[in-house]
């Protein structure tokens, strides 16, 4: 019997797997070491956030700092209301910052940006942004141009 | 010949019915006593091991070469599609995503089901008609502890590690076919695959549902031997019925699977 | 355990079926310790499901077997397993396992029950072999070996771990005339040496009689006849003696059952 391949032909497949799931989470997903770090929750309410989808980005200035975890509709002002985690690193947001929900590309996914405000005062854990700007709806986008067009030609 | 009345047919669909349930009670009994009930006996890392090896490693030709092949296949096909919208640059995460999510768990489990899946079947049916496994009965060992159990978790182990090399080497030949062939930004293609592939949503989902293949194709396989008539004819039908109840039990349970992991999208 | 019970094992009103059809119906079966009994029948009555109840592989619908003093159908899994470790079996194809070499097949039981330090199993699993006379054949796979010696293999094996009892299951089919004796040979210096419990189930009637102190004939489910060889030479049975002597045609007939010959060849249905 030889055991000694046996044994060190397994151990390769073994091991091959366990490569294979790592290479699978690094390379692949895109996990890195710092990815797990702790984040704080943040809400923002929207008149539309048409298009938005759980685990949507958020990004500042283009870098990622989190992501969207939930969206539900607020129910007593009707706006929808989305739920954020943000990277505890990015812990000196201004309380006037804006957020808006943004499309990379044409046809690209929505996400969601943040711009700075002035304030002095800081974003804290389970605050609100109340600086919001909504999804850009293709069809209020046609309405608007229809109407404007429509103006001018009357006068 | 005597047509069948209606009584006679709905009884015979009864009685059909009632064989399935019994089936599935006296498979589910064997898979309760090969696991658990009295420990095993000494060396069964040993036959852990030997089990690993014809089940797992000898499998691994034939689980790179298909993955590679999918991969690249799957990279020519998105990209054929992806460029008449100007978005090739996604044909990385399309392939990642299909391979994570879908055809990693279940084309190896299918291949598992026709390469490790009717060898493990034509081999313990073959032990039965030997008269092997009444031997080691009289011999004082129980086969459920000494043939099926070392199997069972031989199977547990190895198509869940398959699956993954499978999707890794798929990746693998999409970049290839993508990047250097059809000439890809390399950058944009693995970055669009990093920023949609999520590694609990896409990665593990596919492990759980390989894992969940492992156990439901390795179970029907040492059942159908152990349970086959002790004839050649007898081995050939059940590694026939190993081959079509596994492909159906994996597909099946794919779709199951698939919209409870996938379905509030 | 009564040890001193002159029955090493008794099949007590044993009935047994498989799905509908009725195999043994209500047998009754004592065999004498420290003796060579022989179990035999036409091809198809059951005389390999009757050696199956004994080893408990198969659960009677009915009655009782006891071996060594334990009703088997009444024990739990486990110590059913302990009960076979007193009894050794010779399966008809000799049921090697193929990817042991001879050495690991006789030493396997060993192994498995005993916490022996490896030489000494080494001495016993040669010991054995030197008993079958196949301790040169030791490195050997159980494919390059003959039928007959792969038997004898199994034979070793089966008397690895000194049973009380041991079952031979039809141990002379297909042999050459050299091999068949050397069995039958082996079978009963086996039982004078070691004291075992023999049980030989066979149709091979010659051989049979030429080794077995008591003979049982099964037939139709049930005990035909039981006796010494001498004793059933002379039944006047007439199913025990067309099986004693070979007779074609009898209570047993040449003829499959079916509808007149005259009539199914002019076509009269």
């Amino acid at each position: 019997m030889q055991n000694r391949t046996l044994e060190t032909g397994v151990g390769l497949f073994l091991l091959a797997g366990i490569l294979a799931l790592l290479l699978l989470a690094l390379r692949v997903s895109g996990l890195s070491a710092s990815a797990n770090t702790d984040t704080y929750k943040l809400y923002a309410n929207f008149d539309n956030i048409a298009g938005l989808t759980v685990r949507a980005k958020v990004t500042m200035a283009g870098v990622n700092i989190g992501k969207v975890t939930a969206i539900d509709l607020d129910h007593d002002t009707f706006t929808g209301r989305v739920t954020m985690e943000v990277n505890k690193r990015v812990n000196n947001l201004p309380s006037d910052s804006t957020a808006s929900i943004l499309t990379a590309g044409l046809l690209g996914e929505k996400y969601i940006g943040i711009s700075v405000g002035g304030d002095d005062q800081l974003l804290k854990d389970g605050g609100t942004i109340h600086d919001t700007q909504s999804s850009l709806v293709l069809e209020d986008l046609i309405g608007k141009f229809l109407l404007n067009s429509v103006g001018k030609d009357a006068k | 010949m005597r047509r069948k009345s209606l009584m006679d047919r709905v009884r015979l669909m009864g009685r059909s019915a009632i064989d399935i349930v019994a089936v599935l009670g006296s498979s589910g009994i064997f898979l309760v006593h090969a696991l658990l009930g009295r420990g095993g006996i000494g060396g069964g890392f040993q036959l852990l091991l030997r089990q690993l090896h014809s089940v797992g490693v000898m499998s691994l030709a034939i689980i790179v070469v298909s993955g590679v092949f999918i991969g690249m296949v799957l990279a020519l096909q998105g990209f054929s599609i992806l460029a008449k919208y100007g978005s090739e640059q996604a044909v990385g995460q399309m392939v990642a995503l299909t391979l994570l999510r879908e055809l990693g768990p279940v084309v190896t489990a299918l291949l598992f089901a026709g390469r490790a899946g009717s060898a493990l079947t034509a081999e313990i049916g073959n032990m039965k008609s030997t008269e092997q496994l009444s031997s080691l009965e009289m011999i004082g060992v129980d086969p459920l502890k000494y043939i099926v159990a070392p199997r069972l978790w031989a199977g547990f182990i190895s198509l869940p590690v398959l699956a993954l090399i499978f999707s890794v080497v798929g990746i693998w030949g999409g970049s290839w076919v993508a990047v250097d062939w059809l000439g890809v930004y390399e950058g944009s293609f693995w970055a669009n695959m990093q920023n949609s592939v999520l590694f609990t949503d896409d990665v593990l989902n596919g492990v759980i549902k390989s894992v969940v293949f492992a156990f439901v194709v390795t179970w029907i396989a040492v059942f159908q031997g152990y349970d086959c008539e002790p004839t050649s004819e007898g081995i050939s039908r059940a590694t026939t019925k190993t081959v079509v109840y596994a492909s159906l039990a994996v597909l099946g349970l794919d779709f199951i699977m698939t919209a409870l992991m996938f379905g509030d999208f | 355990m009564s040890a001193d019970n002159a029955y090493a094992v008794e099949l007590k009103g044993v009935s047994f079926k498989r799905g509908a059809r009725s195999i043994f119906n209500n047998v009754d079966i004592s065999i004498p310790r420290g003796k060579v009994t022989g179990i035999m029948g036409p091809s198809g009555s059951g005389k390999t499901t009757l050696l199956r109840l004994m080893g408990a592989q198969l659960r009677p619908s009915a009655g009782e077997v006891w071996v060594n003093g334990q009703n088997l159908p009444k024990l739990s899994r486990s110590d059913l397993f302990d009960a076979r470790k007193q009894m050794g079996v010779l399966f008809q194809s000799g049921a090697l396992f193929t990817d042991l070499d001879v050495f690991e097949n006789v030493a396997f039981p060993l192994r498995v029950h005993t916490k022996l330090p490896e030489d000494m199993i080494r001495d016993i699993v040669l010991l054995k072999l030197q008993a079958v006379g196949l301790r040169g054949a030791v490195d050997l796979m159980p494919d390059e070996l003959s039928g007959g010696m792969k038997r004898r293999v199994a034979l070793a094996r089966a008397i690895a771990l000194d049973p009380q009892i041991l079952m031979y299951d039809e141990p002379f089919v297909g042999q050459d005339p050299i091999a068949m004796g050397v069995l039958v040979r082996l079978i009963r210096l086996l039982n004078d040496a070691l004291g075992i419990t023999s049980i030989v189930v066979s149709h091979d009637l010659a051989e049979t009689a030429s080794i077995a102190d008591y003979l049982y004939v099964v037939g139709d489910g049930q005990v035909l006849g039981q006796g010494t060889p001498q004793e059933l030479m002379e039944s006047d049975n007439p199913r025990i003696r067309q099986f004693m002597t070979g007779d074609p045609d009898g209570p047993v007939p040449f003829h499959y059952p079916a509808p007149d010959y005259r009539d199914d060849l002019l076509g009269k249905r």
